[in-house]
C-alpha cells in the first residue's frame, strides 16, 4: 500500500471518529446555556438539576474532542508535511488563533463548569457555561474558516522563497480579512453550527424519548422533549435554507465537487435531480436512478433550464473527485435532513394537539434518530471533502484566472514511510475503538443514572450555603425543605444518585 | 528585535508556560503509584483534575503557532519525528481518558487499569518531550532543503534519552512540590519525602546532563560568548534549585512550587539560547540547519500573528487566573471522594 492511500486513510479516520464530539458538544452547550439561564431567572430548581444533567453528559463527550483533536493537529505536521510548509503562512494562523481565541476560553471555563458547581456562585457559574459555549462556538470559526480557505481560497498569493539555494513556492497572506470571509465561509460555517444544533436537539430527544419508554424521570423527560424538538424543527427548518445557499455557493467556487455530488458525468441542459441512484464512472451515468428532470438547474439558478456543467468538462480544470462516495454521502445527508423536517414537523403538531406522549412509535424513532444525526453530520464532512479531491488546496479564480491548487498526492511528508503510517493507523483504529467504548458505556451509566430531579426545588439544587440562604430569601414558602435540603444536596452533589431511582419520578 | 526572532522567544514562552502547568500534572502522574491506597490516589488525581485540560492547551497552541510562524520547523519536527510523536499522542490519549473516565466506573479493575495508564502515559509522555529537546539540541540529519533524512536511532541518541530522563525528574519533583501545596495532613509528610527523593535524582540528573552538554556538544553553549546576560538565567536556575531543598526544609510551599518552576523555565529558556538562531539544527551537516530566517512565514503574517497574541494573552492570563483561584487550597479526602 502506498503512502498517500495510507495517510488519507489516517485522516479520514482521525477526523471521522474527532467529528462525532465536537458537534455534540456545541449543541449540548446552547441547550446548557438554555436550562441555567432559565434557572437564574426562575429560580425553578428543576432547571438546575437538568443543567447539571446534562453537563454530566457533556463533559464526558468533550474530553474525546480535545484528545481526537490534538491527533489532527499532529497529523498535518507528520503525514502532511509538504502541505504544511506549503499552507503555513495562511492555514498555520487560523490555526494558531483557534488555540489563542478559543482553546484557552473553552478549557479555563470548562473547569469552572465542570467542577465548580459548589466553588462558585451560580451567577459566575452560568457565565463559565456561556463562555464554554462561546468557546467552542469560536472554534468552529477558526477551523471553518481554515477549512474552507483550502475549499475556496482567497487572500493569498503564490510565492517563491528558497531554503540553502532551493527554490520552492508556497502560499503566503495578502488580505487577511479577505482569507477570512473566503467565499464560502459563512455559509459552511451556519452549516456546521445547524448541524450541530440538530444533533444537540436530537441527542436531547434521543434521552428523553428513551426515559418515556422506560416510564422514568417523566416530568423531566416530557419537558427535555419538548425543548429539544423544539430546537430540532427550527434547526432543520433553517438547515435547509443553509444547505440551498451551500449548494449554490459550491456550484459557483467548486464546479466539480457539484458535479460529483449530483453525479453530473456529462453537461446536461437542463440538468436532473437525482433522489437516489449509483453512479458508474465506467458508463459515466447514474444508473437505478430516481430524477427530478431540471432540478438541478433549478436548484443552481433558480429557472429549470441553465445547463450545469459536467465532470467531463470540468476535468481538464478541476480533475474528478471519487463520484460515488462524494454521490452518495451528499445524498444521505440530504435524506436525512428531508427527513428530520417531516418528522419534526410532524411530531411538533402532534406535541401541540397534545396526542404525542401515547405514540410510542414516534418515541422509538426518536431514541434511534440521534444515530442518524450522526450520521448526517459525518456524511455531510465526507461529501465535502472527498468532494474536493484530487485537491487538498483547491484551484481557485482569482481575477477571472484559474490559479493552480495543492494536490493531495503532493501534500505528503517526504520522510514518513508507509510501514511508519501502517502501523499508526492500527494504532488509532484500536485507541478509536477503544475510546468508542468508553465513551458509550459512560453516557450509559449516566443516562441510566439520570438527572437528580426532584430536589425539593432550588434550595439543594445549589448545593452550597449561598444558594440555601439566596433561595429562601426568594422563596419563602420553602423553608420547610431546607433542612432535608442540606442534607440531600450534599449528599448528591456528586452528580447522581446512586441507586438510579429518584423517588417520585420512578 | 526582527518578526522571526520576536516568534522565536514567543514560542519559548508558550513552551515554557506549558512545561511549568503540564509539568506538575505529568509529574503528578508519575508519582501516582507512590500512593498507596485508593483514597490517597483519589486526592491526587483529584488535585489536577480541572487543571491538566487547560494546561495541555498550552500545547496546542504552541503547535498551532510553531505552524502558523515556521512552518518549515513544524514541517520537518513532526514528519521527521514520527515515531515519537504518534507514541506521544498515544500517551496523551491514554492519559486523558485515565483521568476523566477513572471515577466513572464503579469496578475496582477498571480503576487499576486508568491508574497504571495515567502512570505510564504521564512517564512516557515526560520522556519524550525531554527527548524531542535533546535531540533538537544535539541535531538530527537534514537534506540541503531542510527535510529529515536520519533514522529512528538519530532521534534516540543516548544525550537525547538523557534529557529525556532529566524531564522525567524535572516535572516528578515539581508534580511533587505541587502536591505539598494541594494536600494536607499525613499524606503531605510523605509527599514531602517523595520531593526529597526527586530533589537528589533531579540534582543528579541536572549535573550529569550539564556536563556531557559542556562536554559533548560544544554547539549549545556557543552562544553565551554573544549573550553572556543569559549567564544570569543560569545563576538565577542554580538559585531556584538550591531554593528547593530550603522550601523542603522551612516548609514553604508555595516558594517551593515556584522554584521548582523556575527550573523547569529556565531549562527551557536555555534550550531557546541553546538553538538561537536556527529551529532545527543539522548534524553532522550543519550548513543544513532550519534557522529562524529560512523557516519563518512571512513578516506579514509574523505582525498579523503578533498582532492576534496581543490581544490574546492578556485574556489567557486571565482564564488561567480564574481557574487557579476558583480552585485554590487543598484537597482533602472529603472532597477526593466526589466526582462530578
Amino acid at each position: 500500500m502506498d503512502v498517500l492511500l495510507l495517510s488519507r486513510l489516517q485522516f479520514a479516520l482521525t477526523i471521522m471518529f474527532h467529528y462525532l464530539f465536537p458537534p455534540l458538544t456545541i449543541g449540548l452547550s446552547v441547550v446548557m446555556v438554555y436550562l441555567e439561564g432559565m434557572h437564574l431567572w426562575t429560580k425553578d430548581g428543576r432547571y438546575h438539576a437538568a443543567a447539571k444533567f446534562w453537563t454530566g453528559l457533556f463533559g464526558a463527550t468533550f474530553a474525546l474532542g480535545v484528545v481526537t483533536g490534538i491527533v489532527m493537529e499532529f497529523e498535518f505536521g507528520t503525514n502532511w508535511a509538504a502541505y504544511s510548509r506549503y499552507v503555513g503562512d495562511v492555514f498555520g494562523s487560523a490555526l494558531a488563533a483557534e488555540g489563542i481565541f478559543a482553546f484557552f476560553l473553552e478549557s479555563g471555563f470548562l473547569a469552572v463548569l465542570l467542577f465548580g458547581w459548589d466553588r462558585v456562585g451560580p451567577k459566575t457559574h452560568f457565565f463559565a457555561t456561556c463562555m464554554v459555549c462561546l468557546g467552542g462556538m469560536f472554534s468552529a470559526v477558526w477551523i471553518v474558516i481554515a477549512n474552507s480557505w483550502q475549499q475556496t481560497p482567497a487572500g493569498f498569493a503564490l510565492v517563491e522563497r528558497e531554503i540553502n539555494g532551493i527554490v520552492y513556492q508556497r502560499a503566503e497572506i495578502t488580505d487577511f480579512w479577505a482569507m477570512l470571509t473566503n467565499p464560502s465561509a459563512a455559509h459552511r460555517l451556519i452549516h456546521v453550527y445547524l448541524g450541530s444544533f440538530v444533533l444537540g436537539a436530537f441527542f436531547v430527544l434521543s434521552v428523553s424519548a428513551w426515559y418515556l419508554l422506560k416510564n422514568r424521570h417523566a416530568e423531566f423527560a416530557r419537558r427535555s422533549f419538548t425543548g429539544g424538538l423544539l430546537l430540532a424543527t427550527t434547526a432543520s427548518l433553517a438547515q435547509l435554507v443553509s444547505g440551498h445557499l451551500q449548494a449554490q455557493n459550491v456550484a459557483e467556487h467548486q464546479p466539480a465537487k457539484l458535479a460529483a455530488f449530483e453525479g453530473l458525468y456529462r453537461t446536461e441542459q437542463p440538468a436532473p435531480l437525482y433522489l437516489f441512484g449509483w453512479p458508474d464512472d465506467e458508463r459515466r451515468e447514474v444508473r437505478f436512478g430516481l430524477a427530478v428532470p431540471g432540478g438541478l438547474s433549478f436548484l443552481v439558478h433558480e429557472d429549470f433550464e441553465t445547463a450545469v456543467p459536467g465532470l467531463d468538462d470540468l476535468k481538464e480544470d478541476y480533475g474528478e473527485p471519487p463520484v460515488w462516495i462524494t454521490f452518495q454521502t451528499y445524498h444521505l445527508m440530504v435524506a436525512i435532513g428531508m427527513l428530520f423536517i417531516g418528522a419534526t414537523l410532524l411530531t411538533s403538531w402532534w406535541r401541540w394537539r397534545g396526542t404525542l406522549w401515547e405514540k410510542k412509535w414516534v418515541l422509538r424513532f426518536y431514541v434511534g434518530a440521534v444515530a442518524l444525526a450522526f450520521l448526517a453530520n459525518e456524511a455531510g464532512w465526507v461529501a465535502a471533502e472527498v468532494g474536493r479531491q484530487p485537491w487538498v488546496v483547491y484551484p481557485s479564480l482569482i481575477d477571472g484566472e484559474l490559479m493552480g491548487g495543492l494536490r493531495t498526492s503532493d501534500a505528503l511528508s517526504e520522510a514518513v514511510e508507509a510501514s511508519q503510517v501502517l502501523w499508526s493507523i492500527i494504532m488509532f483504529a484500536l485507541i478509536d475503538l477503544l475510546l468508542f467504548a468508553v465513551w458509550v458505556s459512560v453516557l450509559h451509566t449516566k443516562i441510566t443514572r439520570g438527572p437528580d430531579w426532584d430536589f425539593p426545588e432550588s434550595a439543594a439544587a445549589e448545593g452550597n450555603m449561598k444558594g440555601l440562604l439566596d433561595a429562601a430569601a426568594d422563596r419563602p414558602d420553602h423553608d420547610r425543605s431546607l433542612t432535608e435540603a442540606k442534607d440531600g444536596g450534599r449528599e448528591n452533589e456528586g452528580g447522581g444518585r446512586r441507586d438510579g431511582s429518584p423517588p417520585g419520578t420512578s | 528585535m526582527d518578526l522571526g526572532t520576536l516568534w522565536f522567544w514567543l514560542l519559548g514562552v508558550l513552551l515554557a508556560g506549558y512545561a511549568v502547568l503540564d509539568g506538575f500534572d505529568l509529574g503528578v502522574g508519575i508519582l501516582h503509584p507512590l500512593a498507596k491506597s485508593d483514597e490517597d490516589r483519589n486526592v491526587l488525581v483529584k488535585t489536577i483534575g480541572p487543571l491538566w485540560d487547560g494546561n495541555e492547551v498550552w500545547l496546542v497552541t504552541f503547535g498551532g503557532a510553531l505552524f502558523a510562524a515556521f512552518p518549515e520547523a513544524y514541517a520537518t519536527a513532526f514528519s521527521g519525528f514520527y515515531v515519537p510523536f504518534m507514541l506521544l499522542l498515544f500517551a496523551l490519549i491514554f492519559r486523558a481518558v485515565s483521568v476523566e473516565f477513572r471515577h466513572k466506573f464503579a469496578h475496582r479493575r477498571w480503576r487499576r487499569v486508568c491508574d497504571w495508564g495515567f502512570t505510564l502515559s504521564s512517564s512516557l509522555a515526560a520522556l519524550l518531550f525531554g527527548t524531542a529537546v535533546g535531540a533538537s539540541i544535539d541535531g538530527v540529519p537534514l537534506n540541503a532543503r531542510g527535510i529529515f533524512v536520519g533514522s529512528l536511532v538519530d532521534e534516540l541518541s543516548p544525550y537525547a534519552l538523557l534529557i529525556g530522563g532529566l524531564a522525567v525528574a524535572a516535572f516528578a519533583l515539581h508534580g511533587a512540590m505541587f502536591l505539598r501545596l494541594k494536600t494536607i495532613g499525613e499524606l503531605r509528610e510523605r509527599i514531602t519525602r517523595w520531593a526529597w527523593g526527586c530533589y537528589w535524582i533531579y540534582l543528579a540528573a541536572f549535573l550529569l546532563a550539564t556536563g556531557l552538554t559542556l562536554a559533548f556538544v560544544p554547539h549549545a553553549t556557543r552562544n553565551f560568548q554573544g549573550f553572556p546576560w543569559a549567564g544570569l538565567v543560569v545563576v538565577l536556575n542554580l538559585l531556584a534549585l538550591a531554593n528547593v531543598p530550603r522550601c523542603l526544609m522551612r516548609d514553604r510551599p508555595r516558594e517551593g512550587f515556584l522554584s521548582s518552576g523556575g527550573t523547569i523555565a529556565a531549562l527551557v529558556f536555555l534550550f531557546g539560547v541553546a538553538l538561537y538562531p536556527n529551529m532545527i539544527v543539522s548534524n553532522p551537516n550543519p550548513a543544513h540547519s532550519l534557522t529562524i530566517e529560512n523557516a519563518a512565514s512571512s513578516d506579514s503574517t509574523l505582525a498579523l500573528m503578533a498582532g492576534i497574541a496581543a490581544i490574546g494573552l492578556p485574556f489567557i492570563a486571565a482564564y488561567t487566573f480564574i481557574v487557579y483561584w476558583t480552585f485554590r487550597g487543598p484537597v482533602t479526602p472529603e472532597d477526593a471522594a466526589t466526582h462530578h
